[in-house]
């Protein structure tokens, strides 16, 4: 301790450690007053578990789509966040008709299972046409380059819904199919979470076998690799590229009406902002560049955020815990940075990669 | 050409000049006068916040204020009135820069503005220096019509407001809360905003001064979309009232994950303005029915009438509710322009500016259209022409959720007087 690799004695390194000490004290002595003030009970304890789980899974989705990115451009995708509100906003309107013809509440599975096809297909339209319109042209320049076109990109998208739409909230119609609860003893879940976090899966589980097991995924790993060298074995770099977008913005589309149908309210165009920058912020936790990192990341980061307020800064006795939700979070992020930059399951990456 | 800007200069040279002198012989007002040349316009300022994202609530005022000035054929006392709007933001500084702007201007009568209480904060110390009146349509902060500085208290000489004081729409939530659902017990929630902090603070202070037991205060940030944890958090405590007077979207957030919360399923939701929009209930969807707001209540023929002006004369429907706050605060602006006016020999106005404070602060019963307006003159209420009779309580039920809008009235502050009495 307190001692850099060659054994001197460093401030920096000296700082670091003091810094860790305090945060691990700040959280154990956090999490001992709550727990034994018990105001909250363990079956609530459970639902605030739950609920983390489930806007973890969104997150975990959108934080995908960066993690794709990044592991085959070296770049971050920062319109993704509008990628996952222009599916959100648009499977709003087919929700809208859905319920208005009595369909949505009918046919509840079919419904839902229509308005993922939708939103993913207008967010990988939309994934591929930023791909190849702002960011293709540019490849191969600077890095900063793509990551001021994709601020850029962010806000063109924005504005555009927002001329189209107007900048009212909205929100999804209720599916009676999703309402209620699940009672296990003196824990109850409501069934929307278990739809949430199951549906997340699905996605997931979808998106491993697709790198691992078909030819594009193998295509995918092997322009992540190396991409002169894939494309001297022959593959397409350019169509894998904008197919990766595609999978991206699939996902995060999907992820827009696992929001809608898990939090209705608040649709309009800037939905999109948060969710991006706290999906990024689980990719990083769990490690860029890494897909089961980003899944991994999501979720920590939803639970955390979910438990923490409650059990570290209410046991220090600091008045709006919840207000603080989000310092929370990009404390995270900037203890990754600090401790681990490599994320949770990132290997250390060369310096080509980094 | 050269020859006529130098003639244009001298002249106005010697305008200026001479402009004391002519006011030493006619002005006797401690603050000065304004001088309205025979053929000049009268000039009324507005400081607004037409820009960003709080711009709606700018340009209802607006529209209030150029129907109360169309009303009167645009003329007061035979001159062409001559609207002057200042864009002040919604910020301190912003409201700071366009009151410099306004104060240097002598040409200027009084002002209607600002939108935002942060902004009159920036600006009444300049408009009260430059011996001017301010009345705003829109500031509800309890904070502008204290003197006690001690107390937070940033009141200046000159300063008015046709808009509730957040003082009125707290304490009567509380009221309600106890005096009519018979809360025992109150949770608050704000967002962070001055607005929404100061009015969960009042009505928490009202609630237990009443009696009541308030057993939560917290808060939530601006974009939050997942409430569980504040949720559950108030749901160890278990309160009878919630009241979270935080803005849309998260008061809708709020109000539709309560209801999934174990052990929330009875409480009583409150809202406030800031939730006071069409579409608040149809978002929320069925938890919405039960839930109860409180608001400014403005009515009857005469509002109905400005709202079918406002549809001829702007098109469509005001963007938010202070519009009729608005109108009342420039037409009380023209009746006191109007009392106090002198008429010089040379055909020119004199309007004392001490004197048109006192004609404002001395306005009594006014029948407005947000209702009866009195200037009062006591901390904290100094300036304060909105006496809260314009506030009401609404509950929203299945036909708001099916799409109807606004709710229907169950309480409002005249209920709350014959209870006391009673």
């Amino acid at each position: 301790m307190f001692r850099n690799k060659s054994g001197e004695f460093s401030w920096v390194d000296f700082t670091i450690d003091v810094l860790r000490v305090l945060i691990v004290l700040a959280v154990v002595v956090g999490a001992w007053n709550t727990l034994s003030s018990g105001r909250i009970s363990l079956a609530q304890w459970v639902n605030l578990f739950a609920a983390g789980l489930s806007q973890g899974s969104i997150y975990a989705l959108i934080a995908l789509g960066y993690t794709l990115v990044y592991g085959i451009l070296l770049m971050i995708n920062f319109a993704h966040g509008e990628v996952f509100m222009a599916g959100a906003f648009s499977a709003f309107f087919l929700a809208e008709a859905l319920n208005q013809t009595g369909f949505l509440n009918a046919q509840p599975i079919l419904a839902i299972l229509l308005l993922f096809m939708f939103a993913g297909l207008v967010s990988m339209t939309v994934a591929v046409l930023v791909e190849r319109f702002a960011y293709r042209p540019l490849r191969g320049s600077p890095r900063l380059v793509p990551l001021i076109t994709a601020i850029g990109a962010s806000f063109f998208l924005q504005y555009t819904f927002r001329g189209l739409y107007g900048s009212h909230f909205k929100a999804y119609p209720q599916v009676q199919l999703l309402q209620g609860t699940l009672q296990l003893g003196d824990i109850s879940i409501p069934v929307t979470q278990i739809f949430v976090f199951s549906s997340a899966l699905v996605l997931m589980f979808g998106l491993h076998w697709l790198v691992e097991r078909t030819r594009i995924g193998k295509a995918m790993r092997a322009v992540s690799e190396n991409k002169e060298v894939a494309r001297l074995m022959g593959i397409d770099i350019d169509w894998v590229i904008l197919f990766t977008f595609g999978v991206g913005g699939f996902l995060a589309g999907s992820a827009g009406v696992i929001n809608g149908l898990f939090r209705p309210q608040g649709v309009n165009f800037y939905m999109g902002f948060i969710p991006g920058i706290k999906a990024f912020t689980a990719a990083v936790l769990g490690g860029i560049g890494n897909i089961p990192g980003a899944m991994l990341g999501g979720l920590f980061l939803g639970v955390i955020e979910a438990i923490g307020p409650n059990l570290v800064l209410a046991g220090l006795g600091i008045p709006g815990a919840n207000q603080l939700k989000d310092v929370i979070a990009f404390t995270m992020l900037v203890l990754v940075l600090i401790f681990r930059p490599q994320g949770i399951l990132g290997e250390r990456l060369s310096e080509t990669k980094a | 050409m050269k020859k006529y800007l130098l003639l244009f200069t001298a002249l106005s040279l010697l305008f200026a000049f001479s402009l004391p002198a002519m006011a030493d012989g006619h002005c006797m007002d401690e603050l000065g006068c304004v001088e309205v040349g025979q053929d000049d316009p009268i000039v009324i300022g507005a400081l607004l916040t037409v820009s960003g994202a709080t711009s709606f609530y700018g340009e209802d005022s607006r529209g209030g204020i150029e129907i109360a000035i169309d009303a009167r054929d645009g003329m007061l006392l035979g001159r062409e009135i001559e609207l002057v709007v200042e864009d002040s933001l919604c910020s301190a500084e912003g409201g700071q820069a366009t009151a410099q702007r306004a104060a240097a201007d002598e040409s200027i009568v009084g002002l209607i503005g600002t939108t935002c209480s942060g902004a009159a904060q920036g600006a009444m110390p300049i408009i009260s220096e430059a011996g001017m009146l301010m009345i705003s349509p829109s500031n509800t902060s309890p904070r502008l019509t204290n003197d006690d500085v001690d107390a937070g208290g940033t009141y200046y000489p000159g300063y008015f407001r046709t808009a509730h004081n957040d003082l009125f729409q707290g304490s009567m939530g509380a009221r309600f809360a106890i005096e009519v659902l018979g809360a025992e017990t109150a949770a608050t929630i704000h967002d962070g905003d001055p607005y929404t902090e100061g009015l969960a603070v009042v009505m928490a202070d009202t609630f237990a001064e009443m009696g009541g037991d308030v057993v939560f205060q917290g808060a939530v940030a601006k974009g939050d979309t997942d409430m569980t944890a504040i949720l559950t958090e108030i749901a160890a405590s278990g309160p009878d009232v919630i009241y979270f007077p935080v803005f849309t979207p998260e008061s809708e957030f709020i109000a539709s994950q309560a209801r999934n919360t174990p052990g929330l399923e009875d409480a009583q939701l409150m809202v406030s303005d800031g939730s006071f929009s069409s579409s608040f209930a149809g978002n929320v969807g069925s938890g919405a029915v039960g839930i109860h707001m409180t608001s400014p209540y403005v009515a009857g023929e005469e509002y109905d009438a400005f709202l079918m002006t406002w549809d001829d004369l702007i098109g469509g429907s005001p963007p938010s509710g202070f519009h009729a706050h608005a109108y009342d605060a420039v037409n009380m602006l023209m009746d006191a322009v109007e009392a106090v006016a002198e008429e010089a020999d040379d055909g020119s106005l004199m309007i004392g500016r001490q004197a048109l404070r006192d004609a404002v602060s001395a306005i009594e019963n006014y029948a407005g259209l947000t209702g009866t307006l009195t200037c009062q003159d006591e901390s904290p209420y100094r300036g304060d022409c909105a006496t809260g009779s314009a506030l009401a309580v609404y509950e929203i039920t299945q036909a708001e959720v099916d799409g109807a809008w606004p709710p229907a009235v169950v309480w409002d502050m005249s209920m709350a007087m014959g209870m006391d009495e009673g």
